[in-house]
């Protein structure tokens, strides 16, 4: 088991590493330089010279990787070009945010999720699963920036309830940030539930005509009992993966709703420092998405294995 | 009936047809099962035994609904009961044993909590009392250690254990009926006697009555006192089990008992024509009237009642019962005893075949190193004149299947080679094959539903092989595809049939006819009858003896069922955890088995015949890999001599009869220690 999991981190580390060589070697490859596009047209003489000795920029390309991956293990990210901040400082913040938009959308989302899936399966092809049913195909087929815009015509604009957009420094606390991300929850958590609640109500449909059930059944196990201890044990699991997709998804920065809503997360920093050009940001991002991806899902197949006692017999046979 | 535990009354199940029309899947069931009884029902698959064992507990499966009729257990009609009452019903006073254990145990739960939740639910015995009981339910199913087995989870035990654990759940409350559905299919053959062998012992023990659903009339006569015999959703039969199985008075239960292949009567038995029909399909008339040899005018047109016959204490549907109770006595031939052709030619030698599944580790593939050396096939010799059959005959897990996969090229043998005709070597690898050895050997899978593409039409799966080895092109191709179908009496109008519009049978033809469409030199049949019920085996097995005299082709034939390779091979090599044990021809070694795994094997098979019991000689333990040194069957054997079994490999050594076996005792002297 131990074994397993140093595998996995190990595997993990690699992958990463070879992230950072392609980001890295992405980058090299671009026309032009961090100097270049920084100072545009001055970008001679002088001028470059100075911005290449501040960077670092003189040494070969192979040098260069090793001082950025030293600092990166350190967790030094460098410098971002526009506004010479240091990225860990450009980063923290958008980190921040983003992870009380995806956690606020998880703690709402998942559970909700979970509950309608359950609730569609047990009452299958009756009136609750029918309506429900219908509701998430919708909201699941209709994209995000339509309905996260039909949300703001709706409650910002016509009924003035709430902001439309997040008007916040990216600074702000998290108690300056909550009554701004009810929208943007609202409108994450449609399609992301959607699709969760589809998958769970296919799994426990599935687990509900095993063998096992129909024998829990007929060994006079009370229906109730006999969902809980015999049928959502098993349904979930195959769940559990695909929670930790989602939830490195929100992690990530979820892109198209954080630029509708002005939202300061890391979606909308990827989009930005990609328009300036700001190649170090770029970078970091790469590195700190793919290091959210490796991870959840590393934890996720952990968590798989300990609940599956299967895997895990079959682990420790091994 | 006074002292009938469970009684059923004209009970009608079905459901609804996407045309609207109703269908029945059960008709008319009218029966009792008596106190202490044990009742076996057969029949094959689609006979609706499935349905009428879950109606007996008051399940009714999705999409399908009780017509009419009831099922009466101490007067309360199941079928009407709230879901409430049948809880308690349910697992305390009737309890049911599944087909598939594995399936049946829910994987996330230990043995001992399913034991337990069985007895919280039905008992009302405290804690302590609870975990001492379900560790003398386990122990009365013969499990060795209870106490650990109660904490492992189902997909630690063995199939054999998992259906232990299945009787220990459905005896924890009590149960004044037992329904098994199934209960030994899927099991190895010693595994399976063992389990009929404790069943019937619970039964007498406890006294409950047993409802017995099986398809397998060896097992059915093992276990009943009473057979009800059912045939599209009706009773056909319903007596002793003596009075059915000796002397049936249907046509449908003689061609059944007949299309059997048996230990002691070698050679091919006669098969029933044509399928059972689909429900719905029959609106008058009886509904065996197309299979019937029996039937005239008054059957198409006239069903019969179930009726009563006293002086035999049987009932039976059928007009012209009594013409066959007077005819049943005459000697009739039986079986067509199988003669082939063999010629003096090698078609294809195994010599010191090794196959291994592990993989390789990563650091022993960067040195190049064999990091397994116990593989699970070790040491295969063997070499096929043309024309014969060879059965490989073995448990699961005894590699026969594995060997057969490596012949074709589609597992690579990690030792040894493979020769074909004219002591060509054939590559390991199926990339480095030429075409002409591709073509000449051919492989019928176990299961058509899975071997056959299901977007393919018939046309078109037989077309493959003409148009890949002979590259045929359009009339020609349509002609040779039509000769081919009907060689496996399959008419002109399959080709444009997908494979789910056909029955078991016709599908495993139309496999057949693909595998011989390439006009192969060697056939490998993996299986090929046991997805396939007992009349439509019968069926294909005449129908393979039949293209192999056309043909002259050379059958390598693997199966799990003895008696099935008893009717069709000329010799048995008999396979223990991936090393051959004995090897001869097949009447030397069913007559007289050298080896004792081949004798434990032979002594467990299951006859459809209640007065020839199975011989219980080994115990039925299951062993995930073969022992790394010594004989194979050093953990099972009942003959063990000593510490010469755990470290030496037996040596060959050829018997009188011709057989040659591998054991450390002499032949000779294995046959006074049988006697």
């Amino acid at each position: 088991m131990i074994f397993l999991i140093f595998k996995r981190i190990l595997l993990g580390l690699i992958t990463l590493f070879i992230v950072s060589l392609i980001t890295f070697a992405g980058v090299e490859v671009l026309p032009g330089d961090a100097c270049t596009t920084y100072l545009e047209r001055e970008a001679y003489g002088a001028a470059l010279e100075a911005c290449y000795q501040r960077l670092g920029l003189n040494v070969p390309a192979y040098e260069r990787y090793l001082s950025w991956a030293y600092g990166v293990i350190q967790g030094d990210f460098g410098y971002s070009l526009s506004g010479e901040m240091k990225i860990n400082d450009v980063l923290g913040p958008r980190v921040k945010n983003s992870m009380v938009l995806a956690s606020a959308s998880i703690l709402i989302g998942i559970p909700i999720a979970l509950l309608l899936g359950i609730i569609t399966a047990l009452w299958r092809d009756k009136f609750p699963d029918i309506v429900i049913s219908t509701i998430t195909i919708f909201s699941m087929t209709i994209p995000e920036f339509i309905s996260a815009t039909l949300l703001i015509l709706i409650v910002a604009i016509w009924l003035e309830w709430l902001p439309g957009i997040v008007i916040v420094p990216t600074g702000a606390s998290i108690s300056e940030l909550l009554p701004n991300i009810i929208l943007p929850v609202i409108a994450i958590s449609m399609i992301m539930t959607a699709h969760m609640a589809r998958m769970v109500r296919s799994s426990v449909i599935q687990v509900m005509s095993s063998d096992y059930v129909q024998m829990a059944i007929l060994k006079g196990v009370p229906y109730w009992k006999m969902v809980f201890k015999h049928v959502l044990p098993n349904a979930l699991l195959p769940a559990i993966n695909v929670v930790a997709l989602t939830i490195a998804w929100l992690l990530g920065g979820v892109v198209v709703t954080e630029v509708v809503f002005n939202y300061p997360g890391l979606g909308r920093l990827v989009i930005e420092s990609i328009s300036n050009r700001d190649l170090p940001v770029v970078q970091a991002l790469a590195i700190i998405l793919a290091s959210i991806y490796v991870g959840i899902n590393l934890l996720a197949d952990l968590m798989t294995l300990m609940l599956n006692p299967r895997l895990k017999s079959l682990q420790i046979k091994k | 009936m006074e002292n009938a535990v469970q009684q059923i009354n004209n009970l009608s199940i079905g459901f609804t047809s996407k045309k609207g029309e109703q269908i029945s899947i059960l008709k008319n069931i009218t029966t009792n099962i008596k106190k202490g009884e044990t009742v076996g029902i057969v029949g094959e698959s689609g006979s609706g035994k499935s349905t009428l064992a879950l109606a007996m507990m008051g399940y009714v499966k999705q999409g399908l609904y009780t017509i009419s009729g009831e099922c009466l257990f101490h007067s309360n009609d199941l079928l009407r009961m709230k879901d409430k009452d049948l809880e308690d019903i349910r697992g305390r006073k009737i309890a049911m044993i599944p087909q598939n254990a594995g399936q049946s145990l829910t994987p996330n739960l230990k043995i001992g909590y399913q034991i337990d939740e069985a007895l919280k639910l039905h008992t009302d015995l405290k804690i302590q009392d609870r975990n001492k009981k379900t560790s003398e339910l386990l122990n009365k199913v013969r499990l060795p250690s209870p106490e650990i087995m109660a904490q492992r989870y189902p997909h630690e035990l063995s199939g054999g254990q998992q259906q232990r654990v299945a009787v220990a759940m459905a005896l924890a409350g009590n149960p004044e009926l037992l329904l098994l559905d199934e209960p030994t299919t899927g099991l190895d053959v010693t595994t399976q006697a063992h389990v009929l062998e404790l069943l019937n012992f619970i039964a007498k023990d406890t006294g409950t009555s047993m409802v017995y659903v099986s398809h397998d009339l060896g097992a059915i006569a093992q276990v009943s006192d009473r057979v009800i015999v059912m045939y599209s959703g009706q009773i056909v039969l319903d007596g002793p089990v003596r009075r059915i199985l000796k002397n049936p008075i249907h046509p449908y239960t003689s061609g059944l008992l007949k299309s059997i292949p048996k230990l002691t009567l070698p050679g091919l038995p006669k098969s029933m024509s044509g399928s059972q029909p689909q429900p719905g399909t029959i609106t008058k008339g009886c509904s065996f009237y197309d299979r019937c040899e029996l039937a005239e005018i008054n059957c198409s047109n006239n069903s019969p009642e179930l009726e009563y016959v006293k002086n035999l204490n049987t009932s039976v549907r059928c007009f012209k019962h009594k013409e066959l109770h007077e005819k049943i006595d005459k000697d009739e031939n039986l079986v067509t005893s199988i003669e082939n052709t063999i010629l003096d030619k090698e078609m294809l030698g195994l010599s010191k075949v090794s196959i291994s599944y592990a993989k390789k580790k990563f650091i022993d593939q960067l040195l190049n190193k064999e990091s397994d050396d116990n593989p699970t096939v070790k040491d295969i010799n063997l070499n096929i004149s043309k024309g014969e059959t060879l059965a490989l005959v073995g448990e699961s897990g005894s590699g026969k299947s594995t060997i057969l996969k490596s012949i074709a090229g589609l597992l690579k043998a990690k030792e040894g080679n493979i020769k074909y005709e004219n002591n060509k070597i054939l590559p390991n690898e199926l990339k480095l094959r030429d075409p002409n050895s591709l073509r000449a050997i051919q492989l019928i899978f176990q299961n058509p539903d899975e071997s056959l593409n299901p977007n393919h039409t018939v046309e078109q799966i037989v077309s493959q092989p003409l148009k890949l080895y002979f590259g045929l092109q359009g009339e020609k191709l349509k002609d040779e595809i039509i000769k081919v179908l009907k060689k496996v009496r399959l008419g002109e109008f399959y080709l444009t049939r997908y494979p789910r519009q056909l029955s078991g049978g016709e599908k495993q033809r139309v496999a057949v006819a693909r595998a011989f469409a390439a006009k192969p030199d060697v056939i490998l049949c993996d299986e090929v009858t046991s997805a396939l019920d007992v009349s439509v085996q019968a069926a294909v097995l005449n129908l393979l003896q039949e293209l192999k005299k056309d043909f002259g082709t050379t059958y390598i034939f693997v199966s799990h069922d003895l008696a099935v390779v008893r009717a069709i091979s000329d010799r048995v090599a008999v396979l223990y955890q991936g090393r051959l044990c004995e090897i001869g021809p097949s009447k030397n070694v069913y007559n007289f088995p050298s080896h004792p795994y081949t004798e434990v094997l032979l002594g467990a098979v299951l006859e459809p015949d209640p007065d020839i019991k199975p011989k219980l000689v080994a115990e039925d333990i299951v062993e995930e890999k073969p022992p790394e040194k010594g004989c194979s069957f050093q953990g099972r054997c009942p003959r063990k001599v000593g510490e010469i079994c755990n470290s030496e490999v037996p040596p060959w050594q050829i018997g009188e009869n011709g057989n040659a076996i591998r054991c450390h005792i002499n032949v000779d002297e294995l046959r006074n220690l049988q006697k």
